[in-house]
């Protein structure tokens, strides 16, 4: 068979996907009857209602339009705490991660030093970040926050560092002899020979922080998509269980196709 | 009227920590100086330290002992010249513009000086390619185009045309050859090709293999245009093999050893 250009009949093949698992799933049930396996139309019909029943009393502030609109859908609602959440400890974690990898590529010493620091990081288990933010700093925002950023750190840093230590002396030297000056240098010459590296690290830690970021959650706020997990769970609502998911999916693919794959594009360009 | 010296080289030692411990002399009592204009060659056997010597020139290496000024600045404080390395070191990620653009000067910007530099190298058409979709001669032409924007009042060139097929590697030279005589540019051009020095040169000097220093100044008379091959040339270049034969002896093998482009595997 011709193999297909990456523009080709992509979008009816992925249609084409879908549907194969809508299949496969209704088959499922069809063949074994389980007990906790819905069936799609239950699903929907319990994302309609989530969709259309008022969030939670956190989602109801009376500052703006956007609030009225969002408190009325409690599913926008905590879909919209949770990528709040999720955001800012990504951010964090990017920008303090990728100052880290930077030094550590370009200075042995420092490396050296900070290598195990690194490796423990790694290692670490979520959870337990998760747990000791919480005992030290409270059932809060910056404690879920902070403990997400503990958690991708280190992955954005070894990303970055292995980034910056391959920087083409040559291309630096280019912008030293014709006088470049430092940001010109960072922006033009530098930091695009990091970007794959950057973007490395976002996907890797993008998709961390959606996992751990629900477990937090579950554990320890009152709102969000984890805190809707753990409700469900207790009362075995497997439908609404599998309608967050869903939602929740969707979110992440859009985020993929919508901003870090035309991103990817745009700055890999050169190399088509 | 007396030439005014508009580069002067006093190197007294140029060291490097050697790979295997102690201190490896690059550079030793080279001194030299430049005219305004002149387009000069530096001529040496691989490991003379002509790369080094440049990076000196261009300011990317502080660390020598002796002195050198550029119309009685330092280096630093010159300003910026126009430096052809080796390879292209083009930056992929930027077009053929962008990448000439980014060391341009105010005053470059403003009279789009890039962009008319690429057309007279026939670049017009490849402004807004990417350098990895460009030939080996069509990228260097835009490295030369990218030296030349700031119309600086010295070129620093090392071995900017080698391996490149015969009459790509001509063109080039005459390329430049033009450009230098329409921004009357001083020029230190480095080679480890006799032909192409004697083609391009006002004046050769020879280095010695490592310390390098100065062996030879060796002035060009020849009428220009220099066609490269013509008889006239071969005749310069064989008295000239044949006058200094120890100074030029590793250099004539190296030269042999020279393999066009379009020969290579």
């Amino acid at each position: 068979m011709r193999p297909l250009s990456p523009t080709e009949g992509g979008g009816w093949i992925r249609v084409l996907s879908l549907v194969a698992v809508a299949a496969i799933w209704e088959l499922i049930i069809w063949a074994f009857e389980p007990n906790h396996l819905p069936h799609l139309s239950a699903v929907a019909e319990a994302f309609w209602t989530l969709a259309t029943t008022p969030g939670p009393w956190s989602c109801h502030r009376d500052t703006n339009i956007f609030w009225e609109i969002i408190s009325q859908s409690g599913l926008a609602c905590n879909l919209g705490f949770t990528l709040f959440r999720a955001a800012a400890g990504f951010f964090s974690a990017m920008i303090i991660g990728s100052v880290i990898g930077i030094l550590l590529g370009r200075y042995r010493t420092l490396d050296r030093f900070f290598d195990g620091w690194i490796v423990l990081g790694l290692n670490l288990p979520a959870l337990v970040v998760g747990i000791l933010c919480y005992v030290w700093f409270g059932l809060t925002e910056f404690a879920l926050i902070l403990a997400l950023a503990i958690n991708k750190v280190p992955l954005v840093a070894v990303m970055v560092r292995e980034g910056a230590a391959s920087i083409q002396p040559d291309l630096i030297q280019v912008a030293k002899a014709f006088r470049m000056s430092w940001f010109q240098t960072m922006r033009k010459v530098y930091l695009p020979q990091l970007f794959p590296y950057f973007m490395a690290s976002a996907r890797a830690g993008l998709a961390l922080i959606w996992k751990i970021v629900l477990v937090l959650e579950f554990i320890g706020r009152s709102n969000g998509v984890g805190f809707q997990f753990q409700i469900f769970f207790s009362n075995f609502e497997i439908e609404k269980v599998l309608a967050y998911t869903f939602s929740f999916i969707a979110v992440v693919m859009l985020i993929e196709t919508f901003i870090m794959r035309p991103m990817d594009r745009k700055a890999t360009r050169w190399r088509m | 009227m007396a030439d005014v010296t508009f580069l002067q080289v006093d190197i007294a030692e140029k060291k490097f920590p050697a790979v295997e411990g102690g201190e490896f002399i690059a550079l030793s009592g080279l001194n030299f100086s430049v005219p305004k204009g002149q387009f000069t060659c530096i001529v040496g056997p691989s490991g003379t330290g002509k790369t080094t010597l440049l990076n000196i020139l261009s300011g990317l290496d502080t660390k020598y002992q002796g002195s050198v000024t550029i119309d009685g600045n330092t280096p630093k404080e010159a300003p910026p010249l126009g430096y052809m390395f080796q390879s292209p070191r083009l930056m992929p990620w930027l077009t053929v513009l962008e990448n000439i653009r980014i060391v341009a000067n105010e005053s470059a910007r403003n009279e789009n000086r890039a962009e008319k530099l690429l057309e007279e190298m026939d670049l017009g058409g490849f402004m807004e390619t990417f350098p990895n979709r460009l030939s080996g001669g069509m990228q260097r032409r835009a490295a030369l185009a990218r030296a030349f924007v700031n119309q600086p009042p010295m070129l620093l060139l090392d071995e900017p045309f080698i391996s490149l097929d015969t009459p790509v590697a001509d063109r080039l030279r005459h390329l430049l050859l033009d450009l230098c005589r329409a921004h009357n540019a001083t020029v230190v051009f480095v080679t480890h090709d006799l032909r192409e020095a004697v083609q391009l040169g006002d004046r050769i000097l020879f280095m010695s293999p490592s310390p390098g220093r100065v062996v030879l100044d060796q002035p060009i008379d020849l009428a220009r245009p220099r066609v490269s091959d013509s008889e006239e040339m071969e005749a310069f270049r064989s008295q000239l093999l044949k006058d200094h034969p120890d100074i030029l002896a590793g250099l004539d093998k190296e030269e042999a050893a020279i393999v066009p482009a379009h020969q290579q595997e």
